[in-house]
C-alpha cells in the first residue's frame, strides 16, 4: 500500500468519491460555524470597530492563495518526475481556485483598507506581491488553455510552475527592497507569539480550517471533472 | 556552440527587421513619455530611470519570439536537437546571440535617450552598468519563454504574459539601482542583487528552456 496507488485514475476516482461527502459536511460545518461565530460572536475591536471581522475571510483566503500555488508546485514536480496524469490534472484543477482566493484576498483587503488606511490600494510590498501572484496564475492558466496536446501542456505548465515559483519568491523579496510597507506584520505565526486575541483566534482557526477543506474539496471535484473530460475525449476519439 | 552563436548573430544582422526594430521601438517608447506626462524637465528627470528600464525591457520582449520560432518552422531546431551539443548549450548560444543583438545595443542607445529624458549626469554610468549587467537576465529568461511558446501559433501575446511577470525582479533591481544613483544614495546593494539575478538566470534558465524544447519537439 503506497500513496502512489492513487496515481491510478480509477483508484483516485474511487477514493475521492468516498471522501467527497465527508469533506463537504466538514467544510460546511467549519465555514458556517467559523464565519457566524466570527461575524456575530466576537466583539468589535476598540480601534478598528466592526471592520476587524473581515479578517475571517481575508486571512484564510490569503493563506490558500499561496498554498494553492505550493500545491501546484508539488503536483508539477510529481508529474515531471513520476509522470502521473492525476497529478498534472490536479495542478490544472487548483489554478482557478488559487486565482479566486487571490482575488478574494485582494478584494477583502481593499474593502478593509478604505476605512482603515483611507485607501483601497497602496503599492505596499504585500499587496504588490499578491498582484504579482495573480499575474503568475494568469500566465499559468493561459498556457494550459493555449496548448492542445495534453501531455505537452502538462510538461510545459509544470516547468513554468517551477520557474515561476523561483521568480515569484524573488519578486516577493524584490518588492520588499523596493518600497516601504503599510501592511501590518503577520497576525499568526507558528514560531512567534501571536498578535491576535483569543476571542478572534479561535473562530479564525476554524475559518482557516474551513478554507483549507474547501480548497481540498474543490480540487478533488475539479480533478474528477478533468479525468472525466479526458475519458470523454478519449471515447470520442475512439468512435470517430 | 560558437558556430551556432555566430550563425545566429549573422542571421539577426542580415535578415531585415530584427536588429534595428528593437532600437526603434525603444526610441518610440521613450519619445511617447513626454507626450503622455508633459515635458516638465524635473518630472522627466525623476521618472527617467524607470522609463529607460521599462523601455529596454519591452524592446527586448519584441524580438524574443525570433529566438526559436524561425528555426522551429524550417526544422533547424530538430537538427540542433540531434546534434552533439546538448539542448541547454543550444539555448545558451541562442540567448547570448539575442543579448548581443538586443541587450547590448539597447544599453548603448540608453545613453542618448537618457539625455532626452534629462537624466542627471551622475546616473549615466550606473544606467549603463545596470543595463549591461541586467539585460543578459532578460535574454536568458526570454529564451525560456520563447522555448515554452515555440509550438504555439501566434504565441506572441502569450509569450509576453508568461515572460513579463518573470521580468519583475530584474526591473525592480535595475530601476532601483539607477534611482538610487539619481538620489545620491549608494546603488551598490541593488546592483549586487541584479548581478546575482543575472547569474541565477544564466545558471537555471538554459536547463529549463532545454526541458521545454524537448517537450515541444517530441
Amino acid at each position: 500500500m503506497s500513496l502512489w496507488e492513487y496515481a491510478n485514475p480509477v483508484k483516485f476516482m474511487g477514493l475521492s468519491s468516498r471522501l467527497i461527502p465527508t469533506l463537504s459536511v466538514l467544510t460546511v460545518l467549519c465555514l458556517v460555524i467559523g464565519i457566524l461565530w466570527g461575524f456575530f460572536g466576537t466583539p468589535d475591536d476598540y480601534k478598528q470597530g466592526s471592520t476587524v471581522k473581515i479578517i475571517f475571510l481575508h486571512v484564510p483566503s490569503a493563506l490558500m492563495a499561496i498554498n494553492a500555488w505550493l500545491m501546484m508546485l508539488v503536483a508539477s514536480l510529481v508529474w515531471l518526475i513520476r509522470r502521473h496524469h492525476v497529478s498534472a490534472l490536479a495542478a490544472k484543477a487548483a489554478a482557478p481556485i488559487g486565482i479566486t482566493m487571490t482575488l478574494i484576498a485582494l478584494g477583502t483587503g481593499a474593502i478593509w483598507g478604505k476605512p482603515m488606511w483611507g485607501t483601497y490600494w497602496a503599492w505596499d510590498p504585500r499587496l504588490t506581491s499578491f498582484m504579482i501572484l495573480f499575474v503568475f496564475y494568469l500566465g499559468y492558466m493561459a498556457l494550459w488553455s493555449a496548448i492542445e496536446d495534453s501531455d505537452t501542456a502538462a510538461d510545459l505548465t509544470s516547468i513554468l510552475c517551477m520557474i515561476g515559483s523561483v521568480f515569484a519568491l524573488l519578486s516577493r523579496y524584490a518588492v520588499n527592497f523596493w518600497n516601504q510597507g503599510l501592511h501590518q506584520g503577520a497576525s499568526l505565526s507558528l514560531d512567534k507569539e501571536q498578535h491576535v486575541d483569543d476571542t478572534y483566534f479561535y473562530p479564525l482557526i476554524l475559518c482557516m480550517a474551513g478554507f483549507i477543506l474547501l480548497f481540498v474539496l474543490l480540487v478533488l471535484v475539479r480533478t474528477r471533472t478533468e479525468i472525466r473530460l479526458r475519458r470523454a475525449t478519449a471515447l470520442a476519439a475512439r468512435n470517430r | 556552440m560558437l558556430a551556432l552563436f555566430l550563425r545566429d548573430l549573422k542571421l539577426a544582422i542580415r535578415t531585415s527587421g530584427g536588429f534595428g526594430l528593437a532600437l526603434a521601438f525603444f526610441l518610440i517608447v521613450v519619445m511617447f513619455v513626454p507626450f503622455g506626462v508633459g515635458s516638465d524637465l524635473t518630472l522627466l528627470a525623476r521618472i527617467a530611470p524607470g522609463i529607460l528600464w521599462i523601455g529596454a525591457l519591452l524592446a527586448c520582449l519584441l524580438s524574443l519570439d525570433r529566438i526559436f520560432q524561425l528555426d522551429a518552422e524550417d526544422g533547424t531546431l530538430n537538427v540542433l536537437a540531434t546534434s552533439p551539443i546538448p539542448l541547454s548549450g543550444v539555448t545558451v548560444a541562442k540567448s547570448m546571440a539575442h543579448w548581443v543583438t538586443t541587450g547590448l545595443p539597447l544599453t548603448i542607445a540608453a545613453i542618448p535617450l537618457g539625455y532626452l529624458l534629462n537624466l542627471p549626469s551622475v546616473a549615466y554610468s550606473w544606467l549603463c552598468i545596470s543595463l549591461l549587467i541586467g539585460t543578459p537576465a532578460l535574454s536568458f529568461i526570454g529564451a525560456f519563454g520563447a522555448a515554452i511558446t515555440v509550438g504555439i501559433k501566434r504565441g506572441g501575446l502569450l509569450l509576453s504574459l508568461l515572460v513579463l511577470p518573470l521580468y519583475i525582479p530584474t526591473l525592480i533591481f535595475g530601476a532601483v539601482t539607477v534611482t538610487k544613483a539619481v538620489e545620491g544614495l549608494d546603488p551598490m546593494p541593488s546592483l549586487m542583487f541584479l548581478a546575482g539575478l543575472t547569474l541565477l538566470s544564466v545558471v537555471i534558465m538554459p536547463f529549463a528552456s532545454a526541458l521545454a524544447l524537448k517537450s515541444n519537439l517530441s
